[in-house]
């Protein structure tokens, strides 16, 4: 048991199927030239109208006229396996889509880190069903014995050579992934399975058929390796959703926005990595796309996490036109940083850790609207004080008297208003960079008892100017 | 009459048990000063609730009556959340009062955007104190605040103007602060009755 093949029966319908909110919907997949269209693939709902793949477009229409149709793209089923390899990715560095329709990889040595295999398998068909894919899998000591046996079985796990001889030598030959001449021959001499193929002596069949056969049943059985070229998964995530009709509202955008996120999620769970910025975009009929940047301060992948703030972004945009495409693009993936989490929290009610609530309030209030604060090494007041959040503990000075509250511009103080009763203490300073300052602060208190801190020029008469409260 | 007795007696003989009053337990949230944690019935803050504290003007020591919880909070490694600070804070002045610099946010925010944004921060639970200065905020929205607080169990100060002081306010602790003289005047507290009696409040510098 050291490969799991997963076959996807209708991995073409699967993918239409998933972009659209209501999965029972009649639905039928076409191919062909436009003058015959001809149903590809139809999903039950539209088999209950009657519906079969092969049958004419005119004839379909002849029959029902309440389903909807999208075109079977051999590219689009291409990019589907692609992006499920990249999901498989995360339980083995071994993936392998050497098989149409198919991916396999190899398991042993990722049983030690997500439990037995029955666990395993749940685990894996969980996420194919949230991910909307239609499965079947199968367990085996050898990657083409698991390719050939997920289409008979699903669920069946081989644990060694005994079992798989017992359970490939059922097989039928038609079924066994011979060339189709080899099986007809074959089954013409009255062989029906594989263990009747097994029996007979070797020479006699490399005497009448041709190398490729004996090869591809030694590699079948385990005498003979195969192969594989892995997976390598990109450095990028770029996946679209083709709407087929106008969008008017983002209210419609919120399910495949859902999807794609989704996606995103499942792409960088497989690479163990984060995203720190992506891009939306909106297509339009004749028009540029519009573009919602979303930006995180640290790395994220978790998919209800990111729709959230997607959609944040989204909802803010105003679009000219309607919208005809969706796409999101991630270029920038940086590796994961799990946060760090106490086992004894304090807070066991804490529901929202900070770095989300960062996320959300900077999605609804604008990117700078969460600020830090630290200490600047300047004696002007104004020059004094940063929005970023310090790194190192900055220890107060407690000999020096500051206001707890500065104003943003100084005020003028109205003569006789407030008494002084401190000061002066001469700040001057800022002649290096032009903005130059000599001032004498006192601290005033007016008549209402609210003390305040103010300065005047050296050397010059006039009001005393306001630029903080001691609060 | 024979009967009578006089109580020391009875009292040094050990023949009657007197009732002592409880110490008050420690509240989880003092304020850091002496005088306004006796006057209140828990001891301090309430706990994961909203404390209004009403001012006629900035400069009274409005934030040296909080400057000791945040340092308290801050050093336990709590963030502190200023949801759109009327003014700059003055990092040096705010150090110096012994808060963590590095657990203080600000938030930028208009006026509506603001109790969403506190609102957000206090039911999140991720914080340890969330400061906002709700200036045309009704009943209804410090509501909102109040059970907000309760749900993210998360301490909540909202500074508002003196004249509110006459509008009812579902706060569970109202404070004003008197500048001439400096004190401090409880008008409501849960869990016991507002002492009539202002209390010293002497803003130091």
């Amino acid at each position: 048991m050291r490969w799991v093949c997963i076959l996807f029966p209708q991995l073409a319908l699967d993918a239409v199927l998933r972009q659209r909110p209501d999965p029972e919907e009649p639905l039928v997949l076409l191919s062909g030239p436009a003058q015959r269209r001809v149903l590809q693939a139809v999903n039950p709902a539209a088999r209950k109208l009657g519906l079969r793949p092969g049958m004419s477009m005119t004839a379909a229409q002849a029959m029902s006229k309440g389903f909807a149709t999208a075109d079977y793209e051999v590219a689009e089923v291409e990019h589907w396996q692609q992006f499920l390899a990249a999901w498989a990715y995360r339980f083995s560095a071994q993936v392998s889509v050497h098989y149409p329709r198919t991916v396999v990889f190899e398991i042993e040595s990722s049983l030690g880190l997500f439990g037995t295999w029955p666990q395993f398998e749940a685990r894996l068909r969980q996420e194919l069903k949230d991910l909307g894919f239609r499965h079947r899998i199968v367990a085996a000591p050898n990657p083409v014995a698991a390719r050939v046996l997920a289409n008979a079985y699903d669920g069946l796990v081989v644990p060694d050579g005994e079992a798989l001889q017992h359970h490939l030598g059922q097989l039928p030959v038609d079924r066994v992934g011979l060339e189709p001449n080899v099986a007809t021959a074959l089954s013409r001499m009255g062989l029906r399975n594989l263990s009747q193929v097994q029996s007979l002596p070797r020479q006699a069949l490399a005497r009448r058929f041709e190398a490729q056969m004996l090869k591809h049943l030694d590699t079948l059985f385990g005498a003979r390796p195969l192969a594989l070229a892995f997976y390598l998964p990109p450095d990028r995530f770029d996946i679209r959703i083709e709407l087929n009709f106008d969008v008017q509202s983002h209210q419609a955008l919120l399910f495949p926005l859902r999807r794609l996120t989704g996606d995103l999620s499942a792409f960088l769970c497989g690479r163990d990595s984060g995203v720190q910025r992506f891009d939306l975009h909106l297509e339009h009929a004749g028009l540029p796309d519009t573009v919602v940047k979303v930006g995180l301060l640290s790395a994220e992948r978790d998919a209800a996490m990111l729709f959230e703030l997607a959609r944040g972004r989204l909802e803010q945009v105003q679009v000219e036109a309607p919208v005809r495409g969706f796409r999101l693009r991630a270029e920038d993936l940086p590796s994961f940083i799990p946060q760090y989490q106490e086992l004894f929290d304090d807070r066991p009610q804490q529901t929202l850790p900070w770095e989300q609530l960062r996320e959300r309030l900077r999605a609804r209030l604008g990117d700078d609207a969460v600020q830090g604060l630290r200490f600047q090494a300047d004696h002007r007041p104004e020059c004094a004080w940063q929005n970023t959040a310090d790194k190192q503990l900055c220890t107060g000075l407690p000999s020096v008297q500051r206001p707890g509250w500065l104003l943003n511009e100084p005020q003028s103080v109205p003569e006789g208003s407030a008494r002084i009763l401190m000061g002066p203490e001469r700040i001057e300073s800022g002649w290096w960079d032009g903005g130059d300052v000599r001032r004498d602060y006192y601290l005033i208190q007016n008549r209402a008892g609210q003390q305040g801190w103010a300065w005047r020029a050296v050397g010059e008469g006039g009001p005393l100017w306001l630029q903080g409260w001691f609060a | 009459m024979g009967a009578v007795v006089a109580l020391d007696t009875l009292f040094n003989g050990g023949q009657v048990w007197r009732g002592r009053p409880a110490p008050p337990a420690a509240s989880p949230q003092p304020t850091g000063h002496a005088g306004l944690d006796a006057a209140l019935p828990s001891g301090g803050w309430p706990e994961a609730a909203l404390s209004e504290i009403l001012l006629a003007g900035p400069g009274v020591g409005e934030l040296q009556l909080v400057w000791p919880t945040l340092a308290r909070l801050s050093a336990a490694g709590e963030r502190i959340v200023l949801v759109a600070p009327p003014f700059v804070p003055y990092p040096q002045a705010w150090a110096n009062a012994g808060v963590d610099l590095r657990q203080l946010s600000v938030i930028q925010a208009s006026e509506r955007d603001a109790l969403w944004a506190a609102e957000q921060c206090l039911r999140s639970g991720s914080c340890g104190a969330v400061l906002c200065w709700p200036n045309k905020a009704d009943d209804r929205a410090l509501r909102r605040l109040q059970v907000a607080a309760e749900t993210g169990q998360t301490l909540a100060f909202a500074w508002r103007p003196l004249s509110e002081a006459v509008n009812p306010s579902p706060a569970a602790l109202r404070i004003a602060i008197d500048a001439k003289p400096a004190q401090l005047r409880v008008l409501k507290c849960r869990g016991g009755l507002a002492r009539a009696t202002p209390i010293a409040f002497a803003v130091g510098h």
